[in-house]
């Protein structure tokens, strides 16, 4: 700091590393290219590459691959596929996540239970997939208990059922510790202060967390929509992924590894990429319309 | 004892929210655990047909499921890339998170939304690309190209994870090492590397966590000999009927005692809501 405030006056002939370090460019700064270069290499270039590539057809003029996807029936309906697993299993995840964030912040053993979900979260969607393949199945143990308790059988794996129910089982979690991590971060004397001003628990909610929780929110929607939107395990083990649970990225996955078409492959992964930056694009410009202000933090 | 607390739940109405809360958390982590019991428990059953438990017990699926599945390769191959992900991430990263903490140079908003986007974009999406790019360069379908993948959301993580880190240590410390004539690279062996211990055990610990279970990635760019144990799962459960169920719930409890080992080794050193917090603190600024 001290040097910046002496080198601001003119100085002609300052030496190129004098004026890098102007800058706060020296040997440290240096300390971060390896990193970045690895991130250009291995995930701008990458990107780059495949969005050239995706214009660049095994056969047809440079838009081929796009027509293609956007004429095939069984290709573009798997956005469709993807958008009605994805939007519901989001709202279920985020929408339940509130209420009951909001009730754990003043629970004593919040770390048993923030330890118990992070579990579904680490253990991952393909072994997630496996256990409800037996858990939900015609023989598992929850189609044994309905029909304890007189129900019919239900069918819940390999169709649309048995996506959105392993969703909401590593989602959920996902969802509810990210809420819980900006609830605990409102200061509870501002709710107390309305509490004794007379505000019920449903306008406390609405005038005052909510505002302050908008921020978080949109965070949370945005990130759980976009893992949602990739799912890609659970859609082939338990669901139908020649019918109902064909999502967009199964599209992909097969153009490049069953009919070896890269080129395809690539504008199919162009289109996913792109459907997820529309929503969260629309869903960062919705927050603003809600509401503006001092949006986030809430400490202090 | 005389102070209510003004938040407890008072009218009937309030009372059956609270109560719904409850019920839906109780009936979400009683399904989950049951669901996590039925794997193991027919991994270890014989058979198990129209009933709630297995005839009998035996423990030969694991035997079956070692063989059946190279698991002894597997394993080896997985902890080969998740060491070389651990060292290799924490020797990118650490690095780049000190600059980054340290110096306010031109540009670093954008080095750090560089490092966001990785972390953001899920791996399907740029997983595609990323492999193919790796086929061309010959890194595709062995361990080079797998470790490679794995590194592209790690290193970020990393970086993002250590920055906070590095700032609450006092910079006089270091300076007072360079007036003693300590060089950048002693400074970081000896006073950084043990100062910042707990903050990079904790990163690398989830870093590991992570690739264990990372399948996307991994899926894309690994061949026949280059499968870790989450993709290998992923073949198993997607060609059932080839081997019996009970192997393939075999090698799902040796997958699960896998990773949670190390969850509760990383789970002593970080809170849980880190895990998904941490670098998503840094998206809401």
């Amino acid at each position: 700091m001290s040097e910046q405030a002496l080198g601001t006056g003119a100085r002609p002939a300052m030496s190129l590393r004098t004026r890098l370090k102007l800058h706060e460019i020296d040997g440290v700064t240096l300390l971060v290219l390896p990193a970045v270069l690895f991130v250009i290499a291995l995930f701008i270039y990458p990107f780059v590459y495949g969005f050239v590539l995706s214009f660049q057809p095994k056969a047809g003029d440079w838009l081929a691959n796009y027509r293609k996807f956007f004429s095939d029936p069984f290709l573009y309906e798997t956005i469709a596929n993807t958008f009605w697993l994805a939007i519901p299993a989001t709202l279920i995840n985020v929408l339940i996540s509130i209420p009951i964030a909001l009730r754990v912040r003043r629970m004593h053993h919040r770390r048993l239970l923030t330890t118990i979900l992070v579990i579904p979260i680490t253990l991952g969607t393909v072994l997630i997939a496996e256990g409800l393949l037996i858990y939900l199945g015609p023989q598992g143990w929850f189609n044994r208990t309905l029909m304890l308790f007189g129900f019919g059988q239900v069918r819940l794996v390999h169709n649309y059922t048995g996506v959105m129910l392993s969703l909401i089982l590593s989602g959920f979690p996902f969802a509810f510790l990210l809420t819980l991590s900006y609830v605990t971060g409102i200061d509870p004397s501002l709710e107390q202060a309305a509490s004794t001003l007379g505000a019920k628990a449903r306008a406390r909610f609405r005038l005052i967390l909510l505002p302050l929780l908008a921020q978080g929110l949109a965070i949370n929607i945005c990130l759980s929509f976009v893992q949602t939107f990739s799912v890609f395990p659970s859609a082939v083990l338990l669901g139908a992924p020649a019918g109902a649970t064909r999502v967009i990225s199964i599209a992909a996955y097969q153009a490049a590894y069953e009919q070896y078409d890269t080129s395809m492959a690539s504008a199919i992964a162009m289109i996913m990429g792109f459907c997820q930056l529309a929503v969260v694009i629309l869903i960062l410009s919705a927050r603003s319309f809600f509401y503006r202000g001092a949006a986030g933090g809430g400490k202090g | 004892m005389a102070v209510r607390n003004p938040f407890a739940p008072q009218t009937p109405g309030e009372r059956l929210w609270a109560f719904a809360m409850w019920a839906f958390m109780i009936f979400f982590i009683v399904n989950f655990v049951a669901m996590v019991t039925a794997v193991v428990v027919n991994s270890f059953g014989t058979r198990w047909l129209n009933a709630w438990l297995p005839a009998a017990f035996t423990t030969r699926w694991y035997v079956s499921a070692w063989n059946e599945f190279q698991l002894h390769d597997v394993l080896i191959v997985t902890f080969e890339v998740v060491g070389a992900v651990v060292l290799l991430s924490g020797l990118l990263g650490v690095p780049a998170a000190y600059a980054l903490a340290r110096r306010n140079f031109p540009g670093k908003q954008l080095v750090i939304l560089l490092f966001l986007l990785p972390m953001l974009i899920p791996p399907i999406t740029f997983g595609i690309p990323l492999a193919t790019v790796l086929y061309q360069a010959h890194f595709g379908g062995n361990l080079s190209g797998v470790i490679l993948a794995n590194l592209v959301p790690t290193v970020p993580f990393v970086v993002l994870v250590m920055i906070p880190f590095i700032e609450q240590i006092d910079p006089r410390i270091e300076s007072a090492a360079r007036v003693f004539g300590a060089g950048t690279f002693r400074i970081f062996i000896h006073i950084l590397v043990p100062l910042l211990a707990p903050g990079i055990l904790a990163a690398l610990l989830l870093v590991l966590v992570r690739t264990i279970a990372m399948f996307e990635l991994t899926f894309f760019t690994a061949g026949p000999g280059s499968q870790t144990l989450v993709v290998a799962l992923y073949y198993a459960v997607y060609a059932a009927g080839v081997r019996a169920g009970q192997s393939i719930d075999a090698m799902a409890v040796i997958y699960m005692l896998t990773t949670l080992a190390w969850l509760l080794i990383a789970l002593r050193f970080v809170d849980p809501t880190q895990i998904v917090t941490r670098a998503k603190r840094e998206a809401a600024h």
